[in-house]
């Protein structure tokens, strides 16, 4: 299978890519690691007349400590994030995410930039990156602008990123220690996407919650936030019946397509199964002050 | 023929230049240009790990890259693991722990795991088997490749540096 005619262009940085992105209009799609949207384009579900590689662009690739916070270049491929010392210190539930996406040769051209912008519900990194209340870096031929995760997606393949904007950054504010973590992912098989996944960020407040993040994979057309079931259990033990309501309030607000995944019902069973496990090892991984 | 573009990037040490349309895929240059027919399609949609080449120090799927992302590459196929007509230790331990059957599966097996083994000399079961689990085997059950793996790291351990 080989992808249909497109020229290809690879500029050397952001403010070029920018311009080459507006002056070829629509029919020009950016290339980030390509295993999303070659096999489209070896599908013909995409067909674009231009692709623009953003490989060749040092200043989009790259993990930084900048205050409190964490920025990564939109080109860091997954194996980077894997590898990251930093990450493996500071916001290790994105690691531990990132070790579940693809496969390892999927993972050295696969980057967050694209799994994040591609907007497909199936990807990891849009329920890790609600869970770190992280914000994106967008910029355009106007300027760029800070958006964050929360509100980004809206729905199958659509996100807030404008036809004429590259995603160059994700900034994610370091948690606040003690801070627990989980990425709770069921799959057939390596390489797949999630037939459900969960996404957490707990504080701890003694005995009780004090802050929860829930974000769940592949639940809908776009990534979920759990709001219903955070409200539910701030203030709240981590208990069999805590959770058992928290599991329950984030299957209610589950809509997944049924496929050779599973019919609805069991992945709307296995979201609320996967949740239950990301809230209790978030919980085992958070310092209780 | 309009749209093509000059690629050259260094095939096993060896520099080499193509020109191709922006649409060719990375495993057709390679086995159709240049008569490098070690990397196998498979399933040509990036699950099976058959063209698993090494470029620029990463395992990839040569049948979801384009050649022109290449340009300035030093690649590696399992065409140049052998040096001076001696097996690679990987290739030798694949065949003593029968690591193949049917052998279609093999050049990229061998070429993940020597990419494996530059990153993690002593991987353990584990780590083999999460490194691998970008290419599939439908003979083996994978246990007698994990096994060649292990031997090729023992190997290699205690083999004399060979100079680059």
């Amino acid at each position: 299978m080989i992808p249909p005619a497109f020229d290809y262009h690879a500029p050397r940085s952001i403010d070029e890519a920018v311009k080459l992105l507006g002056s070829l209009g629509p029919e020009a799609k950016l290339l980030a690691g390509g295993h999303s949207l070659l096999p489209m384009m070896k599908l013909r579900f995409a067909d674009p007349r231009h692709l623009i590689d953003l490989a060749k662009i040092p200043a989009l690739r790259g993990i930084a400590q900048v205050g409190d916070e964490i920025r990564i270049g939109a080109m860091t491929t997954e194996n980077d994030l894997l590898r990251s010392a930093l990450l493996a210190d500071k916001l290790p539930l994105l690691v531990e995410g990132t070790s579940w996406i693809a496969d390892p040769q999927v993972r050295y051209k696969g980057t967050i930039g694209g799994d994040i912008s591609h907007g497909d519900p199936g990807n990891d990194h849009p329920a890790l990156m609600l869970a770190l209340e992280a914000s994106f870096v967008l910029k355009g031929p106007k300027g760029e602008r800070v958006v964050k995760a929360d509100g980004y997606f809206l729905g199958l393949y659509s996100t807030l990123l404008e036809p004429e904007e590259i995603l160059t950054q994700i900034r994610v504010p370091i948690p606040a220690p003690g801070t627990g973590w989980s990425y709770q992912k069921l799959k057939r098989k390596t390489g797949d996407f999630a037939t459900a996944a969960t996404a957490v960020t707990m504080q701890m407040h003694g005995a009780n919650v004090a802050r929860v993040h829930i974000a769940l994979t592949n639940a809908g057309s776009t990534p979920l936030k759990a709001r219903a079931a955070e409200a539910y259990l701030v203030g709240k033990p981590i208990n069999d019946a805590n959770l058992n309501e928290a599991s329950r309030l984030a299957m209610s607000i589950c809509d997944p397509t049924p496929d050779q995944r599973g019919d609805a019902d069991y992945k709307q069973a296995m979201c609320g199964e996967m949740t239950r496990r990301a809230l209790q090892a978030a919980h085992s991984r958070a310092a209780k002050p | 023929m309009a749209n093509m573009h000059k690629v050259s990037f260094k095939l096993n040490g060896k520099g080499v230049e193509v020109a191709v349309e922006p649409r060719e895929l990375l495993i057709h240059t390679l086995r159709e240009r240049l008569a490098h027919t070690g990397p196998h399609i498979g399933c040509e949609t990036s699950h099976c790990g058959a063209c698993t080449v090494d470029v620029d120090g990463m395992s990839v799927k040569s049948c979801t890259v384009l050649t022109v992302q290449c340009d300035g590459s030093e690649m590696l196929t399992v065409e140049g693991l052998e040096q001076g007509g001696v097996l690679h230790a990987l290739q030798q331990a694949f065949h003593e722990e029968h690591g193949l059957q049917c052998g279609y599966c093999t050049p990229g097996m061998l070429t993940r795991a020597y990419r494996l083994l530059q990153e993690n000399p002593n991987p353990t079961e584990q780590e083999i088997r999460y490194g691998i689990a970008g290419n599939l085997c439908r003979c083996t059950g994978y246990q007698n490749i994990v096994k060649a793996v292990q031997s090729a790291a023992r190997k290699l351990a205690t083999a004399p540096a060979v100079p680059a």
